[in-house]
């Protein structure tokens, strides 16, 4: 018996009498149902990534030519304004951390639903009236500021658009908010008995750095919005000099919360990763503690790096000493994790299918944002590029290559679990290869263009930077074709696609040991675990050990971590003194 | 092979069985919203830990604080408004002690007591506003006073709203009882939180 038979034969799913399948209805209602609200958040935020990215190939466009000549420079502030908030908190935040968070955490720890069902769903309808007021301030002159908003430039310019979007980004910092102290909760406390926090799988653990940041950070972000909104609405003066204020101010608190969003938004496709690599090179996972604890050391020192995002705001040399090593050491956790799915993927049976090859995008693209970022991580080289084409390149090396490639992976293998649906596996493949050919078309030039000194957020350039500007104009163009592919896999897999089985990927992890889609609770009865989460091809090992149903009454039997049955007598720790021999061996 | 009957009473079955699972859910977790409560009160707070450390930062960053030719703040009124407010964390924690001993009518009278006191602050607190020398945009110690006090009494205005929300479910007979007092113990705990938050508020603008 493999390891995968094992797990599915200790947890029978729940082929019961419940109908699995929701009524497309169900989609657009108010539903407590976690897996509901999951494809909630991932739908919702795939649309306003279709609005972000018409938006960004209108940016691309203008910047074919050196010459303002397609929109005026000022709706072109708006348009890069709009892009980056859309992207960032309207796409990644609410699919990322709404959407797989959501389908996955209950599943993966063995529990009906989220700690708090109702709170769940206000946090999602937050979202798509948060979405629609943004929009809305095209009616009224779009913000111009940045997705950064630094005063005096966002008190100054359409004011009635900055008003909108602090509105917007309050509402959004709420619903995120509430989101992640659900999150929080469920891990901590629905975990099925006999999960520790050990036997989570690392997606889990990742959730549970990322939550933590969220509820850190994202409070201070509303401080910094009530203080500009004073400052916008009622003429206060918190962020301007002349009466006493100081916009450095907004700067520190603003980045207090943005760069740890930074994390916000990659963690958790860092967990998305730890789990789509060992499923597919069926190997265990290299380093389980490690990129468990990393994901806390990141957390921690995310939240101690933010003014080196302020290097050229006056801030003073010892500080900037203190916030450039700080920086650079966050490379180390970080380095780690990378490391570590590379030896899981070493000697691997790998499957290259659609999500493993996302996956191994991810991390191709992630290494150069992360090397990158240590670049301008450092004061002198950061100061040379700072508000260039490099800033814009590290970003999206990060955000792109990092998150979006991480949202990719994760649909194409979860796909199947939340829709009962597989997904064309050649058109995921065509997909990969243009995404992520148009990506680093798009993205990689812009590295020189910042070297050569071409500032960002201006529509106009100087004609020498006009071949590589062309470049990059081409490769958002097939980035932008990229979506076509998945958004017609996607549509057409979920109504017609063949049929998927419970666990099509022969994982161990417990979302996979129930039926696709899931039943409305999830599982039948209290499921169990037979396995670790990533005890991938051990083949026949334990074959010798009959490991009982979950319905066996005796709780010596019930085949749990702790179970009689899964132990090996280890000599270290034996009851008499005279047998016990070494040191004690603790096993992974 | 399956009639309309046999579906039927499925559908009953299944209710029955979510209905019972549900319940037992919840008795599995009996503190869980008291937890997410902390870590709802925790991420408030940091709010408030933004708006302090701000306040501090313009603090220092002054030549002289208050500026110059602002109006002293008068410590009279605040200091009796404190008072009242830190004793209103004592009166409504023996609301949560007649609760325990199933004494309904004792939960009331703590709770409308809580209620008057925490009315009381706020009527102190618009007095003062309306008497100060100075208005929101004076200068940039009369901005953060005002949205610094003000943010914390919306707090306040949420806590006497949550108290009073309490009172009238009391009135549903069994509503509240030894065991099940949830609604009791989270407005017990949002109100202590507004009343360390104010400490600290007390400490930074009238004290320091």
């Amino acid at each position: 018996m493999t390891q995968a038979q094992l797990q599915e034969a200790a947890n029978l799913p729940s082929h019961g009498t419940e109908p699995p399948q929701r009524k497309w209805r169900d989609y657009f209602t108010f539903n407590t149902d976690h897996k509901v609200i999951a494809i909630q958040y991932l739908v919702t935020g795939f649309i306003f990534y279709l609005i972000g990215g018409a938006l960004a190939t209108v940016i691309r466009t203008e910047l074919a030519t050196p010459e303002p000549d397609l929109v005026d420079p000022e709706f072109y502030n708006s348009l890069f304004t709009l892009h980056g908030t859309i992207m960032i908190f309207l796409w990644i935040i609410p699919a990322g951390v709404g959407g797989f968070a959501n389908f996955l955490l209950p599943l993966m720890i063995g529990a009906r639903d989220m700690a708090f069902p109702r709170l769940n769903a206000v946090a999602f309808w937050i979202v798509p009236p948060a979405g629609l007021l943004l929009m809305a301030s095209f009616l009224v002159g779009p913000p111009q500021a940045g997705w950064t908003s630094y005063p005096p430039l966002s008190l100054i310019a359409s004011q009635a658009g900055e008003a909108i979007w602090i509105l917007s980004l309050l509402l959004l910092g709420t619903s995120s908010i509430l989101g992640a102290i659900n999150f929080f909760v469920t891990i901590l406390k629905m975990r099925v008995p006999g999960m520790g926090f050990n036997q989570m799988p690392l997606f889990c653990w990742a959730m549970l750095a990322t939550t933590g940041l969220v509820i850190i950070a994202t409070p201070v972000l509303a401080g910094a919005l009530i203080l500009l909104a004073f400052d916008l609405i009622a003429g206060t003066a918190f962020f301007n000099p002349t009466g006493g204020g100081d916009p450095v101010v907004y700067q520190h608190m603003f980045w207090f919360y943005s760069h740890p969003a930074v994390y916000i938004m990659v963690m958790p496709f860092f967990g998305v990763i730890s789990e789509v690599i060992p499923v597919h090179s069926r190997k265990p996972i290299f380093g389980y503690r490690a990129i468990a604890y990393s994901s806390l050391a990141i957390s921690f020192l995310g939240l101690i790096v933010w003014a080196h995002h302020m290097f050229t705001s006056g801030t003073p040399a010892w500080l900037r000493m203190f916030f450039m090593i700080t920086t650079m050491v966050i490379a180390v956790p970080t380095g780690i994790k990378v490391f570590s799915w590379l030896a899981t993927m070493w000697g691997g049976k790998i499957r290259l299918n659609s999500a493993m090859l996302f996956a191994m995008g991810f991390i191709s693209t992630f290494v150069v944002g992360g090397l990158t970022g240590v670049m301008v991580a450092a004061v002198p080289f950061d100061i040379h590029v700072h508000d260039t084409y490099f800033v814009v390149a590290h970003l999206h090396y990060v955000l792109f290559g990092g998150s979006v490639f991480g949202i990719y992976s994760g649909l194409y293998h979860w796909f199947p679990k939340m829709t009962g649906r597989m997904l064309n596996e050649t058109w995921g493949r065509i997909h990969f290869a243009l995404t992520y050919i148009g990506f680093n078309l798009t993205f990689m030039p812009m590295h020189e263009l910042g070297l050569l000194g071409m500032p960002r957020r201006v529509a106009m350039y100087d004609p020498s930077f006009t071949s590589l500007n062309r470049l990059c104009t081409l490769g958002s163009y097939v980035l932008a074709v990229s979506t076509i592919p998945f958004l017609v896999n996607a549509v057409w897999s979920w109504m017609y696609g063949p049929k998927a089985s419970d666990n099509p990927w022969q994982a161990l992890t417990l979302e996979w040991m129930t039926t696709s889609p899931p039943a409305i609770e999830n599982f039948e009865v209290l499921p169990v675990l037979a396995t670790g989460p990533y005890d991938y091809g051990y083949g026949d090992r334990s074959s010798e050990v009959n490991v009982p149903f979950s319905e066996a009454k005796d709780p010596v039997l019930s085949a749990g971590p702790s179970s009689v049955l899964r132990a090996e007598p280890d000599p270290a720790v034996a009851a008499h003194p005279d047998d016990r021999v070494g040191e004690s061996q603790n096993r992974e | 092979m399956q009639g309309s009957t046999i579906d039927s009473a499925k559908t009953v079955l299944n209710y029955h069985h979510t209905a019972e699972a549900t319940a037992a859910h919840h008795e599995e977790h009996p503190d869980l919203r008291i937890f997410g409560l902390i870590v709802f009160l925790f991420a408030e707070g940091m709010i408030f830990m933004g708006l302090f450390i701000a306040y501090l930062t313009f603090r220092l960053m002054a030549p002289s604080w208050p500026p110059e030719g602002t109006e002293r703040l008068e410590l009279l009124l605040p200091g009796i408004n404190t008072a009242i407010l830190i004793s209103s964390s004592f009166v409504i924690h023996q609301a949560d002690s007649a609760i325990k001993k199933n004494n309904v009518s004792g939960l009331r009278l703590w709770f409308a007591a809580t209620t008057v006191m925490g009315a009381i602050f706020l009527a102190g607190q618009l007095y003062e506003y309306f008497h100060l020398g100075f208005g929101l945009k004076t200068n940039i110690f009369a901005s953060t006073f005002f949205v610094l006090t003000g943010f914390h009494g919306l707090h306040v205005t949420f806590g006497l709203l949550l108290m009073m929300a309490v009172l009238w479910r009391s009135l549903k007979k069994d509503h509240y009882n030894s065991e099940h007092h949830f609604g009791v113990e989270a407005a017990e705990i949002y109100w202590h939180f507004v009343d360390v938050v104010w400490i600290v508020l007390f400490l930074l603008l009238y004290i320091l």
